[in-house]
């Protein structure tokens, strides 16, 4: 499971880079997916199948869909790219960089106090289920509420 | 909302049982190969050329049929015997331009051209699809069995004059005055 | 040398049984269109034609596989493979037989969706990446349709899932020893089918392909075994939907015991596959507006309403 965790991680560490390098946008969105589903499997390594499968239903499979989806409407071709290319110029990259590594230092004292315990306990469906409708479930509320004015929004839009 | 169901529902399963009952029914493909299908008479397919009961060859050299063409892929040089009969020196067809349209067989005065109900010309060369009159001129006399072009027609030949052919009558002599 | 889940010999097993099925559906749907068509579909390749599925390989395999210059080579050699990957990794947690199958998983009908919403990414790389004004038409069509049947596909399912308390597969199953899901959730079952034939794009919803509009959709570009797998790619999916429906609502392997289970299954999936060609053969393409607003207007309120009464009566059941 150990070996399991670190690959999966190392998968979504290089996919996301390959992300912010990538110069054709079709491309940059497939590691986009494939960094997705490499957390889907962090998940489900540390013990949340529920969460995975959600992962990998929502943020892979339906969210990158309207992604491409909007992609194939825009009409992508060289000079997209080289305009890409002009923005990963040396000069760009230093203050994103020093920030990044700044947070990369905080993450890992962050990490370095808690234990490293991969084996966490199981939470199965039944019990995400439990705690979305138990003390949770005004949230769950409220954020169906906010999603049917969305649709609702949507489909009059559509409609117009 | 019934008529959404009657829409949506009902006429969909209707549908699929009705092709489903096909299933059962005995199927219309012809095995060709293996089982010969029946052809019609009247059927367009290889052209043949005929000949009179006598055995003679009924075609005269008209070129009606290479007129009537519209593909133009009959071809023949007209040429006379002693006795005065006309017939082609050679007749030529070229299948792979013919379309079996029958406009040949419907142009021929003498019923000599006649399309049959044979279809299997298919050739490896495409030279070989040029029939020759030795090719084209069967023994039979084709659809019409007791036809005979020179013996019903006032054309005169050798051993028969006008007015000998069959319910014909004499000539008149328009330059004589008696009724 | 026992059969038991997850062993490599059941892998090995599965793996070849579900390709070849898939392989002689070529063979099986001509045949069956050509009955149901008053004809006799292809008879000539050994006894009753079955070496048809033999000859068509051999000509898919020599034919010239053929990239297009223009086309974007690293999404174009992508999307038939991810089709391919994501459906034969659904039979994953397909329970066959009481100890067949691959993986016992706690969450096989999510893992099924899954896969499902990602197969999306074949079609529209496929479509997107050919560069090809049909292409780019049948993909962004395919998008549009499997995102939206997806939908319902999932919420049709909830139902059963409600009634067996479980999202494993194999306990679906056992849920249904004593009646199939199908009785009680006859609404679901009719909204699965509809959305597995839209989410499979196979006729009457093949419309992200439809020849007659564009030319072949999302493959009008592709040729040789990429072309091959979309095609075999397509007929797994027929047997995934089948074998799915045959587990949630028909109850597996069950049936009378003068049969072995697995036969049974098999007997009911086959039920289905034969069944989806029947509606190739009868029930023409609707136009792409009409299948969307029948999705959003009409299928999906039928579903949460079903869902609805399904979680009423658990509740008041208690």
């Amino acid at each position: 499971m150990t070996i399991l965790f670190y690959l999966a991680s190392a998968i979504a560490i290089i996919s996301t880079l390959c992300v912010i390098l990538q110069t054709n946008i079709v491309h940059a969105l497939i590691y986009l997916i494939l960094s997705l589903l490499a957390v889907a499997v962090i998940f489900y390594v540390l013990g949340a199948p529920f969460a995975a499968v959600l992962e990998a239903i929502v943020y892979a499979g339906a969210i990158m869909v309207l992604f491409l989806f909007v992609i194939m409407m825009l009409n992508m071709g060289q000079h997209t790219r080289d305009q890409e290319k002009s923005w990963l110029s040396a000069r760009g990259w230093i203050a994103p960089g020093v920030m990044a590594g700044l947070l990369l230092v905080q993450l890992l004292s962050v990490f370095a106090q808690i234990d490293q315990d991969l084996s966490g306990q199981r939470i199965d469906v039944m019990a995400v289920s439990g705690l979305l409708f138990g003390p949770y479930v005004l949230a769950v509320e409220l954020a169906s509420i906010l999603l049917l004015a969305g649709l609702v929004s949507a489909y009059h839009l559509a409609k117009k | 909302m019934l008529k959404l169901i009657q829409d949506t529902l009902i006429s969909q399963v209707v549908t699929l049982w009705t092709v489903f009952r096909h299933l059962f029914v005995k199927t219309d493909t012809v095995e060709y190969p293996d089982e010969q299908p029946y052809m019609f008479p009247r059927w367009r397919g290889r052209i043949i050329l005929s000949r009179d009961p006598d055995g003679e060859e009924r075609c005269v050299a008209c070129n009606l049929c290479a007129v009537a063409c519209p593909v133009d892929c009959i071809a023949l040089q007209k040429a006379e015997k002693d006795d005065g009969r006309w017939y082609p020196e050679f007749f030529r067809i070229n299948f792979s331009r013919c379309i079996m349209c029958g406009f040949c067989e419907e142009a021929c005065p003498t019923h000599a051209i006649q399309l049959t109900p044979d279809f299997e010309m298919a050739e490896y060369k495409r030279q070989d699809m040029v029939w020759e009159k030795q090719d084209l001129l069967i023994d039979g006399t084709g659809k019409y069995h007791d036809y005979n072009f020179y013996r019903v027609a006032g054309m005169s030949i050798k051993d028969k004059d006008k007015g000998e052919a069959l319910n014909e009558a004499k000539p008149i002599d328009v330059r004589s005055l008696m009724p | 040398m026992t059969l038991e889940i997850g062993s490599a010999l059941t892998i090995g097993l599965i793996l070849g049984t579900v390709i070849g099925v898939a392989a002689m559906l070529i063979w099986v749907e001509r045949r069956l269109l050509g009955f149901w068509q008053d004809r006799l579909g292809p008879n000539r390749v050994g006894p009753f034609g079955l070496f048809q599925v033999v000859a068509d390989m051999i000509k898919i395999f020599t034919k010239e596989d053929w990239t297009p210059p223009f086309a974007d080579k690293f999404s174009f050699v992508l999307a038939p493979a991810i089709i391919m990957t994501v459906i034969l990794l659904s039979f994953a947690v397909v329970p066959f037989a009481p100890n067949l199958g691959i993986v016992d998983s706690n969450i096989g009908v999510l893992f099924v969706l899954a896969m499902a919403s990602l197969g999306a990414y074949s079609v529209m790389l496929g479509g997107l990446s050919s560069d090809n004004k049909y292409a780019l038409l049948g993909s962004l069509r395919a998008a549009a349709q499997m995102v939206s049947y997806e939908v319902f596909m999932g919420i049709s399912l909830l139902g059963v899932v409600a009634l067996s308390g479980s999202f494993n597969l194999r306990e679906i199953v056992l849920a249904q020893e004593d009646m199939w899901y199908v009785l009680p959730q006859f609404v679901g079952f009719v909204i699965f089918l509809i959305a597995g034939v839209a989410e499979s794009h196979r006729l009457p919803f093949d419309i992200p392909e439809a020849e007659q509009e564009i030319c072949a959709g999302y493959h009008t570009e592709y040729s040789g075994m990429k072309f091959g797998m979309f095609f075999v790619g397509e007929y797994l999916g027929l047997v995934l939907i089948s074998s799915l429906i045959t587990v949630l609502f028909f109850g597996g392997w069950y049936g009378p015991a003068f049969l072995p289970p697995v036969f049974w299954f098999a007997i009911k999936a086959f039920a289905f596959i034969a069944f989806f060609i029947l509606l190739r053969a009868a029930i023409p393409r609707p136009r792409y507006d009409q299948l969307m607003s029948y999705g959003w207007l009409f299928l999906l309120p039928l579903s949460l309403i079903n869902l609805l009464v399904t979680g009423a009566i658990i509740l008041n059941s208690q």
